[in-house]
């Protein structure tokens, strides 16, 4: 069972490199597994169970993009012609959507399309939740418990970590309970993190490493870290992890991974799938059929397809007789102080984060959400950045790029949100896209647990600016804060099927051979970024489909 | 502070352009040759497009401008970054039509190319065009694409290459590798 076992014979290569003008994108036949969606969720499900010798299909909505246009990608993220979405193509009638809740949902800027999907953009922090954040509603006294434990996911923690590729350290006393060292070194923390760490000390705060999915040395073929400071949105050394790693392995052991091939709805009976009709690019619709079907395509297209493929006996959305489907919407919120110091602090060599604390993260409890500080490695403007935008040139230019760069420092924080049925994905009742199919419409508001987490977060900011000396400070609080592109709770967890989507198998409770692998679901969000997380599910739920074949 | 041909070709590594084959392969004509003949009738090669010649003597011009006093070695800085830029599929036809476009008002406006204009006059007709108020837009009206190809395809080179940094203050700019050698270092290392 291989990927060269095609309905028309062609060669696996044209299916897979993308490279010819027209490659093929007819279904696989004989397929055990069809995945929806190739990000990191859907290209690791896959990658396991092609090493299984499963016969799997991927579908992804977006397209196979060039690695060799990686570069130009990045210098569209440096000129400021150029928005956040543009630098992967994301926008037009295709990603169409409505925010339409208390705060807008700036949904474009937060997610990508294509094979690798969100983390080709991501900023690549990857750490493991902790325990307590399983069982918020025993622990915490609000939101939800998960039907599984930290320690259920533990293996898969540590199996995602060699997958992805984490250079991490042993130094986080607030991290939980790890037996498996870190398959590369951490990062060693950058000369501001020096300047940070002696008014944190002073105020007894600790500081330790963060886990990154890039490599600090080559791993898995791929090179080490070159320091080109633009991570997100692009790294064009191929250092940090994104899910077109998998992809590319999975189609090495055989899988099929079909780009430009939005699934457009979901054909059920009573309790199973039968195929995912998807759209290619020459207008044409097709049937993949498949024993099993993985939904991946992210916190937000997943419960959105799923509410696109009701039927006579789903009438709310197939697999939501609990009705949660799409509800329970959460990102993180970022709280954010800086200022200026009297002295150089070396920003924009990098563009990742080489320290953190989790100190305050355990304190959390029903009043305050757990939240988790970031420091800066490129706080203020940079040099380029500045050339770019004034009005001035010459001499004067050169002025004010050495007045404005070399002494900012921000230090933020990301703040759990709770899981609140009416923050919610829905179908909008008018707007479609380019296939004519409703657009998301996003409902998003923040709870005031989380707002007066902010502010409790901003005032610890405000103490390390102040030990720092910090000048011209800025803040951002609760009114200018932003979501932090993590899509969560859309199709929850749960061992009642009544108030949830998916049991602790990741199965759905209504579908008997549909699993979903994604943050959306998670009952609760915690406040670490949630990729590693959904890498440990995306391997567990993979497990079960095997299982079940 | 001396640009060199190192600075060329970090920058142009830094912006995907054409790379170390299209280094090697542009040859500017000084005289004599098909570029040079179209560029001597003052003239673009047909589409309102400018020649080799005429790109290269107006973005060395303009960078004399637009680059802070101190840096030297500007003409072989920019040859080389153009050689990379010009290369590039859609980027090289923006260059020469926002050049053309430039010539053709510097013309009707102070009688010769931007090249032929002593530098104040340079600085001058730039700001004329609108080219320091407008936001850059590839595709958008004359300023934003003077600013977009000309002004700001010049400050981009200078400033993400590793001498452009140094003069601000970072000797390693975004989209230049090398972060992971200075991140960690102090002012004073
Ligand atoms: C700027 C930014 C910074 C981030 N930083 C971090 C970070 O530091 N750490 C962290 O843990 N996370 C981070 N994230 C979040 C991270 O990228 C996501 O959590 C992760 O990519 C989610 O993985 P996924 O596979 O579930 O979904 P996605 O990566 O979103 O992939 C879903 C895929 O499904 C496809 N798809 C959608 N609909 C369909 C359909 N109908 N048919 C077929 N295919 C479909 C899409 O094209 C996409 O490729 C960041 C995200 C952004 C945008
Ligand atoms: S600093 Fe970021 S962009 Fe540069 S090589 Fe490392 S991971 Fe890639």
């Amino acid at each position: 069972m291989t990927g060269s076992a095609q309905a028309d014979g062609r060669d696996a290569s044209d299916r897979t490199a993308g490279r010819s003008a027209d490659p093929d994108r007819s279904p696989v036949a004989n397929a055990d597994v069809c995945v929806v969606g190739a990000g990191p969720a859907g290209t690791l499900v896959a990658d396991r169970l092609a090493g299984r010798d499963h016969e799997v299909v991927v579908l992804d909505a977006g397209p196979r993009f060039d690695e060799t246009e990686r570069v130009e990608r990045m210098e569209k993220a440096i000129r400021p012609a150029f928005s956040r979405p543009d630098v992967w193509d994301v926008g037009g009638d295709r990603d169409a959507y409505e925010s339409v809740g208390d705060r807008h949902y700036p949904l474009n800027r937060t997610r990508v399309k294509g094979i690798g999907g969100s983390t080709l953009h991501w900023q690549g922090m990857v750490m493991r939740l902790h325990e307590a954040d399983f069982a918020s509603a025993s622990e915490r006294g609000v939101g939800a418990n998960w039907p599984i434990e930290y320690s259920d996911l533990r293996p898969y923690y540590a199996e995602a970590e060699t997958g992805i590729g984490v250079a991490g350290a042993d130094d986080n006393p607030f991290a939980p309970p790890r037996e498996e060292p870190f398959p590369m070194p951490a990062f060693p923390p950058s000369y501001s993190d020096s300047l940070f760490a002696e008014a944190c000390e002073a105020l007894e705060i600790s500081m330790h490493s963060v886990p990154n999915a890039r490599n600090s040395e080559g791993y898995d073929g791929r090179s080490a870290c070159q320091g080109y400071g633009s991570c997100r949105p692009v790294c064009p050394s191929g250092a940090k992890y994104d899910g077109s790693v998998h992809a590319e392995t999975a189609a090495a052991k055989g899988a099929t991974v079909i780009d430009r091939a939005p699934v457009q709805r979901l054909e059920h009976t009573t309790d199973r799938i039968e195929a995912a009709v998807f759209a290619t690019p020459d207008g044409t619709e097709h049937r993949q059929e498949a024993e099993t079907f993985v939904v991946a395509a992210g916190g937000v297209e997943t419960p959105r397809l799923l509410l696109l493929s009701d039927s006579e006996h789903y009438p709310d959305g197939l697999a939501n007789s609990s009705g949660a489907v799409g509800r329970y919407f959460m990102d993180h919120v970022f709280a954010g102080a800086g200022g200026v110091l009297e002295e150089p602090t070396r920003q924009n060599h990098v563009g990742f984060l080489t320290s953190e604390s989790h100190q305050f993260y355990d304190e959390a409890d029903e009043r305050i959400a757990p939240f988790k500080l970031e420091f800066f490695n490129f706080a203020g403007p940079s040099p380029v950045g500045i050339a770019l935008t004034g009005e001035d040139w010459g001499d004067d230019l050169l002025e004010r790029i050495r007045a404005e760069y070399g002494n900012h420092v921000t230090v933020g924080a990301l703040v759990e949100t709770l899981p609140q049925a009416e923050n919610r994905v829905a179908l909008h009742p008018d707007r479609t896209d380019d296939h004519g199919n409703p657009v998301p419409e996003i409902h998003w508001s923040i709870d005031d647990r989380a707002k007066r987490t902010i502010e409790r977060a901003n005032e610890v900011q405000h103490e390390i600016l102040d030990e720092l000396g910090a000048s011209e400070r800025w803040t951002q609080g609760v009114e200018g804060t932003v979501p932090t592109n993590h899509h969560m709770g859309t199709t929850r967890m749960g061992s009642d099927p009544s108030a949830s989507v998916v049991n602790s198998s990741l199965r759905t409770h209504d579908l008997e051979n549909c699993w979903i692998a994604s943050s959306s679901v998670f009952p609760t969000a915690g406040a670490m970024n949630p990729t590693l997380t959904i890498g440990a599910l995306a391997l567990k739920a993979a497990d079960h489909v095997d299982a079940a074949l | 502070m001396q640009l060199t041909r190192r600075d060329a070709v970090a920058a142009l590594a830094a912006l995907g352009s054409g790379g170390a084959v299209a280094l090697g392969a542009r040859e500017w004509q000084r005289s004599g040759g098909d570029a040079a003949d179209d560029a001597s009738s003052g003239d673009t090669v047909g589409d309102g497009l400018a020649t080799d010649d005429q790109v290269r003597d107006a973005m060395v011009a303009v960078a004399e401008v637009v680059y802070p006093s101190d840096v030297t070695g500007i003409q072989t800085f920019v040859e080389r970054f153009l050689a990379g830029r010009l290369e590039r599929e859609g980027h090289g036809e923006g260059i020469r039509r926002a050049v053309a476009d430039l010539d053709d008002l510097a013309r009707s406006w102070y009688d010769a190319p931007v090249a032929d204009l002593d530098p104040a006059d340079r600085d001058a007709l730039l700001r004329e065009v609108g080219a320091d108020v407008a936001d850059e837009v590839p595709d958008g009206t004359t300023a934003e694409r003077i600013r977009y190809y000309v002004v700001n395809d010049l400050l981009l080179g200078l400033y993400t290459s590793p001498t452009g940094g140094e003069l601000a203050g970072i000797e390693n700019p975004i989209g230049h590798p090398g972060g992971i050698a200075s991140y960690q270092r102090g002012p004073n290392e």
